[in-house]
């Protein structure tokens, strides 16, 4: 009798965890337990903004701590005809467009971004997936390429527009003007003291330090200034957050 | 098993009173934080578990150091259990979704994080820990455990002297999931977190870099999940409806007195006085 008693309750107990669980995707279809599920990322992020001074530096290794290979992942290869051309032409008629809330749009070849002071920091790279890859990157402060262009102060955002199409639109990416401004936030040209290789994101690959490896957008090929992120793409700031949902504030 | 040489083997304290002991009836025996808490948790740790590992599928492979990709060294590949891993009973979401994962277990999160601080801060002021939970010295000897295992192996878990009372392994149990893995948790998932570890670079130094921090996650939940199943085996062996019913309203009925037992008593019998 007591036997039974248990394993009937062993039993239910089972089919009460998988019961719960098909109830966890029920619930996540709801549009008000979806607002509360998602609402985890705000309250994460102004949890961590508290904490963090605004130019906290992500950590940064020596040239012995880096990954022996690292991997690439995402599109390796935008493949397009006119990507193609600017590899053929190893990007010596490529140009970045610095557009948007800003008084001097710029295009810049990369001698042009070259130019500017110039920051190499050696940096882990955290992919959502879990995995983690130490590299050294260089280029200029997003920052001051901001400056040159004279951003507004009615700026809240930068949106990252790519080369590489996913479904026929551009990859995108956008941070906020903390981001933006932040000292390892950089436009980088070279990795491992090399040129940033096709794979990793030639010509130029944005590096924002304190988030994961989807922010970091590769094949860079347009810069806006805007007040909202309303209207781009589908308005929640980038590829993957628009069609999976992942969180806009990567720093978690 | 009894060695006259040893004088500090009885269990004490003595009963304070001659009164007899109470043996049926119901005593209130979890303080509200105690039932509160651990109903939330009932739930946090079951979407922490089933998001995790949806988390870990994407990535099912564990390294040591700051760095660990496809590359390099994995000191676990659970590729192989994928099949396993992956099953819609065991992850939330059921299908593979890393992004709904991920939301998921990063709200709980914050519910596993700040109950907990919650409760060992009201378990501190109403002195849960301290009455129920503070391990003596002589608990932890290796007779005294010894006599405990073999307690638990009779399924007898209550000491007749005061049956409302934690035993040892209990009491260890409690602690280590309390003060150790779900702290560990804690501070591995933030190690894990690319703006924590801007806030605070000495989180991830703690624990030997990114990698390192993943896998002493992995290990923990792995501790979490022992916890829970001998904790529902044990809910099932003590008597279910007592157990959860007292974990609601905070009484707990006392077990009826035992039978005459031919068996030897869970501890030793002490030694005549002189």
């Amino acid at each position: 009798m007591t036997l039974l008693t248990r394993r009937t309750l062993v039993t239910g107990g089972a089919l009460g965890a998988g019961l719960l669980l098909s109830g966890c995707d029920r619930l996540a279809q709801q549009p008000a337990f979806r607002r509360i599920l998602f609402s985890g990322e705000t309250i994460n992020m102004g949890l961590q903004r508290a904490l963090m001074d605004r130019n906290a530096l992500a950590p940064e290794f020596t040239a012995e701590q880096m990954s022996p290979v690292f991997r690439t992942n995402g599109n390796s290869n935008p493949n397009t005809p006119d990507y193609n051309r600017h590899v053929a032409e190893n990007f010596a008629n490529w140009r970045l467009d610095v557009g948007g809330l800003v008084d001097r749009p710029l295009r810049l070849s990369l001698t042009d971004i070259g130019a500017f002071p110039q920051r190499a920091q050696i940096t882990r790279h955290d992919c959502v997936e879990g995995w983690s890859a130490i590299g050294k990157w260089q280029g200029p402060m997003l920052g001051n390429v901001l400056k040159a262009a004279g951003v507004r102060n009615s700026a809240r955002y930068v949106v990252f527009t790519c080369a590489d199409l996913w479904s026929s639109a551009p990859y995108y990416e956008s941070i906020d003007m903390v981001d933006a401004f932040h000292p390892q936030t950089i436009l980088a040209w070279a990795m491992n003291d090399k040129r940033v290789s096709v794979g990793h994101g030639a010509p130029i690959r944005l590096r924002v330090e304190r988030h994961l490896g989807y922010k970091n957008a590769k094949y860079v090929m347009r810069i806006d200034a805007v007040a909202s992120l309303a209207g781009i793409g589908l308005g929640k700031g980038g590829y993957w957050e628009d069609h999976v949902n992942y969180d806009w504030y990567a720093g978690i | 098993m009894d060695d006259p040489t040893a004088p500090r083997q009885l269990p004490d304290p003595p009963a304070p009173a001659p009164l007899p002991p109470q043996t049926t009836g119901l005593v209130y025996r979890h303080g509200l934080a105690t039932r509160i808490w651990h109903w939330i948790n009932a739930v946090t740790i079951f979407v922490m578990i089933g998001s995790g590992i949806g988390i870990l599928n994407a990535h099912p492979r564990l390294y040591w150091g700051q760095y660990g990709a496809n590359f390099d060294h994995a000191w676990l590949d659970l590729r192989p259990y994928g099949s396993i891993l992956r099953s819609g009973w065991l992850t939330i979401p059921a299908g593979y979704n890393l992004a709904i994962s991920r939301r998921w277990h990063l709200l709980f999160a914050l519910v596993l994080a700040f109950g907990l601080l919650a409760f060992m801060i009201a378990s501190l002021i109403n002195r849960h820990f301290q009455r129920d939970l503070r391990v003596r010295a002589k608990e932890v000897g290796p007779r005294h455990l010894w006599a405990d295992l073999l307690a638990h192996l009779r399924f007898d878990f209550h000491n007749p002297d005061n049956p409302a009372a934690y035993n040892t392994l209990q009491k260890l149990a409690y602690v280590a999931t309390i003060f150790v893995l779900i702290p560990l948790m804690i501070f591995t998932g933030l190690a894990m977190s690319p703006g924590m570890d801007a806030a605070w670079p000495w989180l991830i130094e703690l624990f030997g870099g990114r990698q390192s921090a993943r896998s002493i996650h992995f290990l923990a939940a792995s501790g979490i999940v022992l916890f829970v199943v001998v904790h529902l085996t044990l809910v099932i062996l003590a008597g279910p409806i007592n157990e959860v019913w007292s974990m609601i309203t905070g009484r707990w009925r006392l077990p009826a007195p035992r039978e005459p037992d031919p068996a030897p008593s869970p501890l030793p019998e002490p030694e005549p006085a002189e």
